[in-house]
């Protein structure tokens, strides 16, 4: 990498802005954590605190390392090898990602929980009274990795189109067999795509508070929490944020350390050769049943118990409440925050990867940490710098599309990133020598280059946003209510048939914008 | 390739949020619009909100969200608070944010249509509806003979493993308050360890204590009086019922209540909206339509409930329920949160 040129200034700014907005939850934080009195060091090391520290460790890194287990052979199999019905699979793996994870946990404990579930119902006439719990550890890890997934998948399967099937040439070649050539040369070109997927997994397990709240699992998210709701201690809670704000930069410094400074481009002609497609043979049967297992639990099963629920309610009586305008303000809001976080993380990726520093290092962890702590805890930063120093925005679709920016910027920048790694510098180079100034270059060879990434890396703020909700309900303007809120009130009014059809209607959403990801990645 | 066209859109949404921030900018500055924070259910009290809109002809909008996190953004918003009112779930809020002197006092006429048990003593929130906390069983597998006198006997070998309760809820939480006031803190944290040593299971929130309890999988729930009603109303053979204790906190009335804001501009505007919520119309509303106690006296309890006044609630002020940090330590030091 050309470590001599500069960056164009315009990239700089984009970049100062960014951090300037990113850096605010931190600030709002310590502000904070500086006003309380006493007890700092008792509210950090009780014991308590310290366990719920240690679950949501184990169980963010369990969550991760599964996902990994199913992402890669999904990827594998949806894109390299000759599965019957290989499109059709390649589409519904995706799909998880369309469940709001509260949703999710919600059927999975209707379908499984240890009794009156339809499972156990089902097993009732043969003398099954009650199941083994669902709850604690295996629930939270089952429903996390079964909704989380595909944000790993994702970023996996787009690495390996990307990749130069000469390099597999070489390495069969050089006599490596398959499975050599799969552990030597394909895992570890598929890394960057492996630790940005895993980061943001991990990194949803620690924020979610729906899920380890549904499934009765002390997580840290709870702790945090307790402290707003219990006493109304902004202060403690604080303290509590950053014990997770620590944890966010651990991981990150580790994320660091492995990070290996390899090139990921290859340096052939750039035009798409053809790649072997493997044959599955006798492995076909359990490839489908995998496939199968997976989107069953993770998208069927959610279909199936909604629209019990649906019917049901329908059957009583229920007369739709009218969710068009929750639909619309949903699509709106997505919408627009999906536009406005790829072009503040169009900046960053650019930086990252062309014009390496510490700077945009620290901007990139800290929407990192953005991203990582509850919720709830940037929400509130933002209400706290809004109401008293842009009292005209506050409350405003602009304000509530800023605060989506901040929350979620990582997860375009670090799609884009994966994408960018891949195109060879040079091009750009080439562009430069010729007469062509940096905007030209930007416009004219690297966005074309990295669209498929922009495109799938705003499908996922757009897919994030829709099932936002504690940013939703304090900066929105009183009476935009989205399909997310609509789910919660109906949940707080113990609701099933309005849950249902708000919940139906965020999945339709989401299924069609997936759809719209997946026409961007180049399926032969 | 696609560039050109996602920077239209772009440009196309930017402007859009211009155009909306200006219109917004001229309607904020137009009418003059009454701000309620509620904590309580759209779906509950919108109907109510509409009809004050035209009996008192004016223009009303309503934030809704959780009690707690709307207190909190409340403290955050300091002094640029742009709400007028705060109306809560629970008393433990009001008290909050009355504590950090963000409330008004409310009329004293307002105030003296109500128990003085269930206001603050310096009149600057007062409950609306009250609730009371129950314990729900599963009909199925609890005989009605069988069913617990007191909240102590839920420690009993008898009950282990077949208890739900919500303890990051706010009127659980209450609830625990109440008991250290009457018993003192040493007696309630025994009551806790042994409570958690008898395998109490612990849910999210009072509505999935509800449905587990329909489901089986827990016996008996320490929940608030007025959730069942709605699992009544679309399953009609629903397997939970109530059951009552006497004088114990397992007894005790919590409020759903009010308070006027410091920062609003419109106080007149608020405490005639705090005294529609008083007429006798918005008190039976409550309960016949949110199945809640009616706090002003000679209105009718909600049918199929026993009346507010032969319920036998411990004998104390909500204002004592206040400490809610004191409630918190004890519930960690017993290991509940």
């Amino acid at each position: 990498m050309s470590k001599a040129v500069r960056p164009p200034l315009f990239l700089i700014l984009a970049a100062l802005a960014v951090a300037a907005a990113i850096a605010l939850p931190l600030v709002y934080l310590i502000i904070r954590a500086a006003n309380i009195e006493g007890e700092i060091g008792e509210l950090i090391t009780s014991p308590r605190n310290l366990t719920i520290l240690f679950n949501s460790t184990v169980m963010m890194l369990a969550v991760a390392i599964l996902s990994a287990l199913i992402a890669v052979p999904l990827a594998f199999l949806t894109v390299r090898t000759d599965l019957p019905g290989r499109r059709f699979w390649l589409v519904a793996t995706t799909l998880p990602l369309a469940v709001p994870s509260y949703v999710g946990s919600f059927t999975l404990i209707a379908a499984f929980a240890p009794r009156g579930s339809f499972l156990q119902l089902l097993l009732q006439p043969l003398g099954v009274e009650e199941l083994p719990s669902i709850y604690g550890w295996f629930g939270v890890i089952l429903a996390m990795t079964l909704f989380t997934y595909p944000y790993m998948l994702l970023s996996v399967r787009s690495a390996l189109q990307g990749l130069d099937p000469m390099l597999e040439e070489a390495s069969r070649s050089m006599g490596y067999n398959a499975r050599e050539t799969f552990f030597r040369v394909i895992i570890p070109q598929l890394n960057p795509s492996l630790i940005a997927g895993g980061l943001l997994v991990a990194l949803y397990a620690l924020r979610d508070f729906g899920t380890p709240s549904l499934m009765q699992f002390d997580a840290f998210t709870r702790a945090i929490f307790i402290q707003y709701k219990a006493s109304f201690n902004r202060d403690s809670a604080a303290v509590l944020s950053l014990m997770l704000v620590t944890l966010v930069l651990f991981i990150l410094w580790l994320e660091y350390k492995v990070r290996s400074r390899a090139a990921y481009y290859s340096r052939g002609s750039g035009s798409l050769r053809h790649v072997k497609t493997i044959k599955l043979g006798i492995w076909k049967f359990p490839a489908i049943c995998f496939c199968f297992f997976i989107t069953f639990l993770g998208v069927v099963l959610p279909l199936i118990v909604i629209s019990f629920w649906l019917i049901q309610g329908i059957n009583s009586g229920y007369t739709f409440s009218n969710l068009l305008p929750a639909t619309l303000n949903s699509i709106t809001a997505s919408g627009l925050a999906a536009i406005a976080t790829t072009i503040f993380a169009l900046p960053i990726a650019i930086l990252s990867v062309r014009f390496p520093s510490r700077f945009i290092a620290a901007v990139e962890s800290f929407a990192y940490v953005c991203f990582g702590v509850p919720g709830i805890v940037v929400a509130l930063s933002l209400v706290f710098f809004g109401a008293n120093y842009l009292p005209m925005l506050y409350q405003t679709l602009e304000m509530l599309i800023f605060a989506f920016v901040v929350l979620f910027l990582q997860q375009s920048a670090g799609t884009i990133r994966n994408s960018l790694l891949q195109v060879n510098p040079q091009i750009e180079e080439a562009a430069r020598s010729l007469g062509k100034t940096p905007w030209q270059t930007l416009t004219y060879i690297t966005l074309p280059l990295v669209s498929p990434g922009i495109i799938s890396g705003s499908v996922l703020v757009f897919l994030t946003v829709i099932k936002e909700l504690p940013a939703t309900i304090m900066l929105a303007p009183i009476g935009f209510d989205t399909l997310a809120v609509e789910i919660w009130k109906a949940t707080e009014n113990v609701d099933f048939a309005d849950a249902a059809a708000a919940s139906l209607a965020i999945l339709l959403v989401s299924i069609a914008s997936t759809f719209l990801v997946l026409s961007q990645e180049k399926v032969k | 390739m696609k560039v050109p066209s996602i920077t239209k859109v772009a440009a196309t949404g930017a402007l859009a949020l211009m155009l909306s921030w200006g219109i917004n900018l001229v309607a904020n500055a137009q009418s003059k619009t009454l701000i309620i924070y509620s904590g309580r259910e759209e779906k509950l009290i919108s109907p109510l909100i509409e009809q004050a809109k035209k009996d008192l002809n004016l223009n009303i909008q309503v934030r809704y969200g959780d009690t707690a996190e709307l207190a909190v953004a409340l403290l955050e918003e300091g002094k640029n608070s742009r709400a007028d009112l705060f109306f809560a779930q629970d008393a433990g809020a009001l008290g909050a944010i009355e504590q950090k002197q963000r409330t008004l006092p409310i009329a004293t006429s307002s105030l003296n249509k109500i128990d003085s048990r269930f206001r603050s003593p310096s009149g600057n929130w007062m409950g609306i509806s009250g609730r009371a906390r129950v314990i729900d069983y599963n009909t199925k597998l609890v005989k009605k003979s069988e069913l617990p006198k007191s909240i102590w006997e839920l420690t009993q070998p008898r009950w282990k493993g077949k208890i739900g309760w919500a303890p990051t809820n706010g009127s659980f939480q209450s609830f625990v308050t109440t008991m250290r006031v009457i018993e003192g803190d040493q007696k309630t944290l025994q009551w806790l360890k042994a409570m958690k040593a008898n395998g109490v299971k612990d849910y999210g929130k009072n509505t999935a204590i509800i449905e587990a309890l329909g489901r089986g999988e827990i016996h008996l729930g320490l929940v608030n009086n007025y959730y069942l009603y709605r699992y009544n109303k679309t399953k009609p053979d629903f397997p939970v019922a109530h059951h009552y204790t006497r004088r114990d906190a397992g007894a005790m009335v919590n409020v759903a209540g009010v308070a006027v804001l410091k920062t609003t501009d419109q106080r007149k505007d608020a405490e005639a909206f705090v005294n529609y919520l008083l007429t006798p119309k918005a008190q039976n509303y409550f309960a016949e339509q949110t199945n809640e106690y009616p706090l002003v006296r000679g209105i009718k309890a909600p049918s199929k409930q026993i009346p507010l006044a032969q319920l036998n609630p411990p004998k104390i002020n909500l204002t004592q329920l206040s400490d809610l940090s004191g409630t918190l330590r004890l519930l960690q030091q017993a290991g509940v949160l």
